[in-house]
């Protein structure tokens, strides 16, 4: 695995790069610019740069208003606004009416960090999956988010892409990087378990592979970086391949990737899971890495939850 | 011959329409569709620069009727303007109809924004504005507040941002009928005073009377020469104006008029144009 670069720093550089290539690219931001890297955005483009105090409401609404008028808005604050403060605004003026509007929401889950449980959005994925016509992403690493962003862009329709502040190891090679809409990424195969991971858990995974690996169990890591549409063919076969299912998300473990899978499973080919996330709590102050281990989103956590789900297979 | 005479039947035959609408789908806001005709009717029928032939042409005028419950008499306006049949406006709020019990711009032609939440249609307008001066277009937007809709916080949050981005392409009207449902918004939740608040906010105000067409013309010629902000026009009206039993009468703000009803007030608004 690579250098660790926040999805939010490559979220910021993709907006430029997007910004030069369609002039419909308009970037809205709530006070926090800096923070979403959307700054870059507003350096390079000003006359395409929105800030909008600190009003999210007023931001989506806006947002949707420019979008009726053929410009591709990117609405950036931190998650917790963006889809708990605003939700109202996203459903129906962006979401029912199918409007062409872009969230993307950087300082998710608990490794915002010494901020606290007031900023840690961990119920917003559970909150944007439920809106009819909402596409949510959530990318692993540096490359992947680059390459969202621009299937966001290229989508027509609301997308919500969830990004973090915390530095996350870069996992995929760009140059061989392929992202689709809806479609899982398997990035090692096994037969033992699979682990459906999204976000910065992806690259915990990833090591959780490795250590299960060595005690020779074998594990399938999925990187399922779109959460709706959700890649049921993926997950069934993973189902009738491995047997049990681990999901490992930094959210809720109420309406989250852990939900969507579960929601496949049991409708589709049930087979024993366990979801691993916020276990319905409040995040607290600390740092990145720490609040992860104590939450148990870590390779190690991982690792014995799949040691106990093959026990019970 | 009255200059107005052509409107005044225009708002007579809309006026009409929204009773019919309503009562046949036996739910709706006729009161707050009543006392803004004459602010629609002259926006569609004198002011706004449409094709509505072609809804979605990109110079339009743009229109966001953010007291989206006013739905009757948006669909009145635009199926009188020709942008569909009128027809339609009988199978208003039933089950898979195209008018949908709050404006949704995907089903129904010349609905610009889908409004219905409120607070968030004056917001889009501030959107339609932006995109109007980052494209160097000189379409002008319209808005409809209620003065109840005036407590919703966003209605702020977005007056805070048309006059900082001094978006003087944007006109916003208030249907100051004084009531809201739960009774006299003095009583309920006091917006007063509303054009110094506006003021306030770093907007442009002129108060008029929201029946009078004259007043209507002045207040937007005035509102198109004035320069680097936005313009509100504070309209007083009479809820449910037009039908006497619904005038002023709060318990008209969202109920149905039986038939018995409606056919007094078709009576009383006078014969069909």
């Amino acid at each position: 695995m690579g250098d660790k670069i926040a999805t939010r720093e490559a979220y910021g550089k993709a907006l430029v790069e997007l910004g030069k290539k369609n002039k419909n690219i308009v970037v809205l931001d709530a006070d926090l610019s800096k923070s979403t890297r959307t700054a870059e955005f507003g350096k390079e483009f000003p006359e395409r740069f929105i800030d909008m105090g600190i009003a999210e409401g007023n931001m989506m609404a806006t947002a949707a208003g420019l979008a009726t008028c053929g410009k591709i808005p990117f609405a950036s604050s931190f998650a917790m606004f963006a889809t708990g403060r605003a939700f109202e605004q996203v459903r129906n003026s962006i979401c029912y009416p199918k409007l062409n509007v872009k969230i993307a929401a950087t300082h998710a889950g608990v490794t915002v960090g010494e901020d606290g449980a007031t900023h840690q959005s961990v119920e917003d994925v559970s909150l944007m999956r439920s809106i009819p016509n909402m596409v949510v992403i959530n990318p692993a690493d540096a490359v992947e988010t680059k390459a969202a962003i621009f299937a966001a862009a290229e989508h027509k329709g609301p997308v919500y892409i969830r990004l973090g502040r915390y530095g996350v190891p870069v996992i995929y090679d760009e140059a061989d990087y392929k992202f689709e809409l809806g479609k899982s990424i398997t990035i090692r195969d096994g037969k033992d378990v699979t682990i459906i991971a999204a976000g910065v858990l992806v690259s915990e995974a990833l090591k959780a592979y490795d250590i299960l690996n060595k005690e020779g169990i074998s594990a399938r890591i999925i990187d399922m970086h779109t959460i709706k549409p959700i890649d049921k063919d993926a997950i069934i076969k993973a189902a009738k391949d491995t047997g049990a299912i681990i999901t490992a998300e930094e959210h809720s473990i109420i309406g989250g990737l852990g939900s969507a899978v579960a929601e496949v499973l049991s409708e589709e080919y049930p087979v024993i899971m366990k979801r691993i996330g916020l276990n319905d709590v409040f995040g607290q102050s600390g740092q990145a890495g720490e609040l992860l281990n104590f939450y148990g989103l870590s390779a190690d956590n991982i690792v014995a939850e799949a040691k106990k789900i093959i026990k019970r297979k | 011959m009255d200059e107005y005479q052509y409107l005044k039947d225009t708002a007579r035959e809309i006026r009409r329409d929204i009773i019919k609408a309503i009562s046949e789908a036996k739910s709706g806001h006729p009161g707050g569709s009543l006392s803004a005709v004459e602010i629609l009717t002259a926006l569609y029928f004198k002011v706004m620069n449409i094709r509505p032939e072609e809804p979605r042409w990109e110079d339009r005028d743009r229109f966001v009727l953010s007291k989206g419950h006013a739905a009757p008499l948006l669909y009145s306006v635009l199926a009188e303007k020709g942008y569909f049949p009128k027809e339609e406006l009988l199978k208003l709020r039933k089950l898979g109809a195209m008018l949908q019990g709050h404006p949704d711009m995907k089903g129904t032609p010349g609905v610009d924004m889908s409004t219905g939440s409120l607070g968030q249609g004056i917001s889009a307008a501030v959107g339609m504005a932006i995109a109007g001066k980052i494209d160097k277009k000189d379409y002008r937007v319209y808005a409809l507040l209620g003065d109840g809709e005036l407590e919703e916080g966003e209605v702020w949050e977005a007056s805070m941002a048309a006059a900082h981005y001094k978006l003087d392409n944007l006109t916003a009207f208030v249907d100051h009928n004084k009531l809201q449902i739960d009774g006299p918004i003095e009583k309920v939740m006091s917006p007063e005073p509303v054009a110094d608040k506006f003021r306030a906010f770093g907007w442009e105000t002129i108060g008029i009377n929201g029946h009078d067409f004259k007043q209507i013309f002045d207040a937007i010629d005035k509102a198109k020469n004035i320069k680097g902000k936005p313009t509100v026009i504070v309209a007083e009206t009479i809820k449910g104006k037009g039908v006497s039993f619904m005038e002023n009468q709060v318990g008209w703000h969202g109920s149905a008029p039986n038939m018995q009803q409606r056919d007094e007030a078709l009576n009383e608004l006078g014969g069909a144009k």
